[in-house]
């Protein structure tokens, strides 16, 4: 697949997005050990609670995303790109498809390095994953990142500038969604089909009585529905745009 | 062969191409001219599917670009020279293009030794001259060794030793039977390279000739004289319906209009008289320019005083 592959090249031969990774792998696994030794004091940690800091994680490789698309905007690159592709849906879903990837893998990463910094410098607790739902907790945190990519690659198709772009995908996450959910009335009605509150349930699982998205894997699949959803805008409007 | 029909491209309010239609064949070196503004990048990228037209359509081989399978194998093209990642080292700027169409990755250093840059190949292109970036903006255009090209002013940036290079390259490639379309707004340059002119104003079709009636059709000849025996040679010219003025300097020299080289000679034997020299002069291609594009200069500069002296000059 020849636009497959040129996004490939393209992500890894510049440093940045190594860097950022390595950034995201090292804030998550840290950040998540610090989480779970803070609530080890109180009580006993959960497979859960070891990938308390995952949002962290989220967000910078969601930056990452965002820059894949927008630098190409900034660089004139997107020219070339769309010279060489000019059926933008592939060249968009290329490009969609290399950085979920990669993104999906280092989340991956960073969710197995917390829970098992955490299994070995944390005495006591058992934090085995002998279950669907330990695995869905963990490895799911690789599977959420990779949608949450998908989401950042459509937010920069939509919006191009590196600043807006970025500001959007920082804001939406840790602050938007949250703020929707303090709403009287509005709020605990529209909350759970917020796509990121859909992806705290998919891991963490819903609240007792949780509704329609009560199912973690309903809830999952939400979040995926959005971000497809998302991306298809997205190339709707590169397609009907000039240049 | 590039064909553009009909083709119309407003940005709002303004009409960057006004219903424009010409044809681009293989095996010559076309030159699309125009002034600044007057949508010569706008066709190019409607050509090329960046851009989506208003009305009409471009094919290449028949075909719109957007629906070109392996479009690099077909049409090469260099827009902007500055699209490329500044971090990223020529080489692999380069492998991803040829990545994305699928081509023999033996075709990077190919095209990298074609243009010269083999030696800087792994460093960022963030560093490179202008004059760096046109080439690897070229070798790009090269890289899917494709039958049609269309160059954005290439010889933009370009030191003189580059600009020789560029017009080589390009002449030879027409000449393997390749369709080459190069826009400039450097008329002189472009009488250098291409046999055959597209020329543009504020979007329209100006003209669509080869160079040489371009120039003859925009401005007349004249004939520069020499002679020892001026004040003679000139009476014996005017009685034969020659246009004469004398040209500034030691006196002994005439600028002949309305009179091939041929007469002039046969008018000197007829008399007797003797001539030291005799040196047709075309009409400047910015002369046939100016006076087909006078009222087309969508963005008149400083350009403009020198257009209008030109011009006046020429009457």
């Amino acid at each position: 697949m020849g636009p497959i592959a040129a996004e490939r090249i393209k992500l890894t031969s510049t440093r940045a997005p190594w860097w950022s990774a390595a950034a995201a792998l090292l804030t998550t696994a840290g950040t998540g050990l610090l989480f779970a030794a803070t609530v080890a004091a109180t009580e006993p940690v959960t497979v859960g609670a070891t990938q308390a800091a995952r949002v962290v994680g989220m967000t910078v490789l969601m930056v990452v995303a965002v820059l894949a698309v927008t630098t190409e905007y900034a660089t004139g690159t997107i020219g070339t790109t769309f010279l060489a592709v000019p059926d933008r849906g592939a060249a968009l879903r290329a490009k969609a498809v290399v950085v979920a990837a990669l993104v999906g893998l280092v989340g991956l990463a960073g969710a197995l390095g917390s829970w098992a910094a955490s299994a070995l410098l944390l005495p006591g607790p058992d934090l085995a994953l002998d279950g669907l739902d330990e695995w869905r907790q963990v490895a799911g945190v690789g599977l959420v990142d990779a949608g949450a990519a998908v989401v950042a690659v459509a937010v920069g198709v939509l919006v191009r500038r590196t600043a807006g772009a970025v500001a959007l995908v920082l804001v939406w996450p840790l602050a938007a969604e949250s703020l929707v959910g303090l709403v009287p009335a509005v709020g605990p009605a529209v909350g759970p089909f917020l796509p990121f509150q859909a992806a705290d349930r998919f891991l963490a699982g819903a609240p007792a009585g949780g509704g329609l998205l009560g199912s973690p894997w309903l809830a999952g699949a939400w979040f995926a529905l959005f971000a497809a959803a998302l991306f298809a805008v997205a190339v709707g409007v590169a397609r009907r745009r000039d240049l | 062969m590039i064909e553009i029909r009909g083709l119309t491209k407003r940005y709002g309010p303004t009409t960057a191409v006004d219903d424009l239609s010409f044809r681009v064949e293989p095996g010559r070196v076309t030159g699309f001219l125009g002034p600044n503004g007057s949508g010569k990048s706008t066709t190019m990228r409607v050509a090329l599917g960046l851009d989506r037209p208003t009305a009409g359509e471009a094919l290449l081989d028949g075909v719109p670009y957007r629906e070109l399978r392996h479009p690099l194998r077909t049409v090469g093209a260099l827009l902007d020279a500055r699209w490329v990642h500044p971090n990223r080292s020529a080489r692999a700027h380069l492998r991803w293009i040829a990545a994305s169409n699928a081509l023999p990755s033996d075709r990077v250093d190919t095209v990298l030794e074609q243009v010269g840059l083999t030696a800087v190949a792994d460093r960022r292109a963030g560093g490179f001259s202008l004059g760096m970036s046109q080439r690897l903006g070229i070798a790009a255009a090269l890289l899917g060794d494709p039958g049609t090209l269309l160059l954005d002013e290439p010889v933009n940036g370009l030191d003189p030793g580059g600009v020789r290079w560029v017009r080589r390259l390009v002449r030879g490639l027409a000449a393997e039977g390749r369709t080459v379309l190069v826009s400039s707004h450097l008329l002189s340059e472009t009488a250098v390279t291409a046999s055959h002119l597209v020329v543009i104003g504020r979007g329209r079709l100006i003209a669509e000739s080869t160079t040489a009636e371009f120039v003859d059709s925009a401005g007349e000849r004249t004939v520069l004289v020499r002679t020892p025996q001026p004040v003679l040679l000139a009476e014996a010219l005017r009685r034969a319906g020659a246009g004469v003025v004398p040209v500034d300097g030691d006196g002994l020299g005439l600028s002949v209009t309305a009179a091939t080289p041929e007469r002039i000679g046969e008018v000197a034997a007829a008399r007797g008289l003797v001539l030291h020299g005799l040196t047709p002069q075309h009409a400047s291609l910015e002369q046939a320019f100016l006076r087909l594009t006078g009222h087309d200069v969508e963005y008149a500069s400083g350009d403009h005083d020198e257009a209008a002296a030109v011009s006046a000059a020429g009457r």
